[in-house]
């Protein structure tokens, strides 16, 4: 029974970190229709950041975290994908790799390759015992700060002018524009959204793993991209519960997989994403928005 | 019609697309609360003259001038501002989003959060179906409930000129009476109509100047009823050019 619990609150905490990161990247694609793959440097940044701020109170690690993140997505928008605003999508795509890859050679150019080690907040790495089960400090906080993003996330699009705003972006940006949305504030926004996403991520992430290195992102950003595809590109909902379960069911599979097939895991994970895709090609929740336009 | 200033000219406006010339150096003029036809077949660019003056094209050539200022060089998402509103062929409502929702990005533009909503009462009052439907998704509006909505949402920029393109299509007979008579109503109250039809003789009946356009020109113009009569209108609406328009201008 305990070993049970601990099983789903373990996915449920891994669940959320892909769901948040996928929902980053949605966010990105909703407006711009841009893979951005650059979304797993904003993790990176953000990591290093709290690197570098270590020593100093919690709360400032936590602002240079997600200043940096946020900052850096904005910039990123700025400088190489608003010059392509009208160009294929495959183009932006690829300005994405150049942009992922630029930023984690700097990084080795200018910290190295190795990892560190961050003991970051180690008091989550406790474990409590809740209704007589041991559980971890870590994995409960991140599925509360999970469920608060998305709460805060949903709100902010349903219930304010700018989430209206966005939304109608997202589903058809010409005429949203003809009505007179701003193109670059709804993007600028919706690139400060990824970035605040990020950062949560990459905390939780550092506190989980205590270490720190150039490719902890674009890892996090590939599963999460997969994510995004089965619960249907575009669709916010729909990433949020497609990155959930790419990251949950790695987990219920790592741990309820025969020890000699463990290795495998992720080939089941991909076999099932690939099933998914063969029933629902548009994903779990398909998104609107993606015909044709004026 | 007036001797003033137009509210809208356009002068020697050319669109391309690539090598594709869609409109070849037009010149129109609207006054102020008139409405202003442009009929034509399909393909004749008039949907491509809306675009460029709504800012959605950049011309290759010619300008847009509205109320005296020059939109030259104005983003597409501050065209509305000036006072144009456009309700695109195909109405292009938001179908994702509610009934409100699509009426309150209509008002994008404006701060006047209460008078907005005064304003989305009126259009609920004047058009009940979507009173009833305001929660609903857009999508599951029917064509003519979301031309309607398109219509709504356009006028809630409060845009002195309303451009329509083609709103009739794909509706049912009655129901494009019921548009057509919205529009009177709108001209009564002073908003200037620029509509775009490929059927000449619906579009007559309540325009007071109309354009024939055929393979990106103006074949004939001049006053609605003059054309209506005009026994050179079959030969322009299907692309001969009539050297001496009629009369009226």
């Amino acid at each position: 029974m305990e070993r049970a619990v601990q099983i789903v609150v373990d996915a449920l905490s891994v669940g959320s970190l892909y769901a948040l990161t996928a929902l980053g990247i949605g966010l990105i694609f909703g407006v711009m229709r841009l893979i951005n793959f650059a979304h797993g440097e904003l993790i990176t940044m953000a990591a290093y950041a709290l690197l570098f701020l270590f020593g100093l109170p919690v709360p400032v690690m936590l602002c240079g975290a997600l200043g940096v993140a946020i900052v850096l997505a904005l910039l990123t928008e700025r400088v190489a994908f608003r010059p392509l605003r009208n160009a294929d999508p495959t183009t932006l795509l690829i300005s994405s790799f150049a942009v992922s890859f630029f930023l984690q050679r700097l990084l080795i150019l200018v910290v190295g390759s190795r990892l560190k080690g961050l003991d970051f907040l180690p008091e989550l790495g406790r474990e409590i015992r809740l209704f007589g089960i041991r559980l971890q400090v870590l994995q409960l906080a991140t599925i509360v700060v999970g469920l608060v993003l998305l709460v805060a996330l949903t709100w902010f699009l349903k219930a304010t002018r700018l989430g209206l705003h966005m939304r109608a972006a997202a589903e058809d940006f010409r005429m949203a524009r003809v009505l007179g949305v701003r193109a670059n504030r709804v993007i600028a926004v919706a690139f400060a959204l990824s970035g605040i996403l990020a950062a949560a991520v990459s905390c939780l992430i550092v506190v989980q793993t205590g270490v720190v290195q150039p490719r902890m992102g674009l890892q996090l950003v590939i599963i999460a991209f997969v994510g995004t595809v089965i619960g249907g590109l575009g669709s916010l909902p729909g990433a949020a519960l497609g990155g959930f379960l790419v990251g949950a069911v790695s987990i219920l599979l790592q741990a309820l997989l025969p020890p000699q097939l463990r290795a495998f895991r992720e080939a089941f994970v991909f076999i099932a994403v690939a099933v998914v895709l063969l029933f629902r090609p548009q994903g779990l929740i398909p998104a609107r928005g993606l015909r044709e336009r004026i | 019609m007036s001797a003033g200033v137009p509210l809208l000219a356009v002068s020697g406006l050319v669109v391309r697309y690539g090598a594709v010339t869609a409109v070849r150096g037009i010149d129109l003029e609207v006054d102020e609360g008139e409405i202003a036809s442009i009929v034509g077949p399909n393909g004749a660019g008039k949907t491509s003259l809306l675009s460029a003056v709504a800012g959605i094209l950049v011309p290759a050539a010619g300008t847009v001038t509205f109320a005296g200022r020059p939109l030259r060089g104005i983003a597409l998402e501050d065209v509305v501002a000036q006072g144009i509103a456009l309700v695109p062929e195909g109405r292009h409502v938001f179908a994702g989003l509610t009934v409100n929702e699509n009426l309150l990005l209509g008002a994008a533009i404006r701060r006047d959060a209460g008078a907005v909503a005064a304003d989305m009462e009126r259009f609920f009052a004047m058009f009940p179906i979507l009173g009833a439907r305001r929660h609903q998704p857009a999508g599951q509006l029917s064509g003519g409930e979301q031309q309607q909505l398109a219509i709504a949402r356009a006028l809630l920029s409060r845009p002195r000129l309303l451009m329509l393109d083609e709103p009739s299509l794909g509706l049912a007979p009655t129901v494009v009476d019921q548009v057509y008579a919205l529009l009177c109503t709108l001209r009564a109250q002073g908003i200037t109509i620029l509509l775009v039809e490929q059927n000449a003789a619906r579009v007559f009946g309540i325009s007071d100047r109309a354009y024939v356009m055929s393979g990106g020109e103006f074949t004939l113009s001049g006053g609605a009823a003059a054309i209506r009569d005009d026994p050179r209108f079959d030969a322009a609406y299907f692309g001969v050019h009539m050297s001496e328009a009629a009369g009226g201008r």
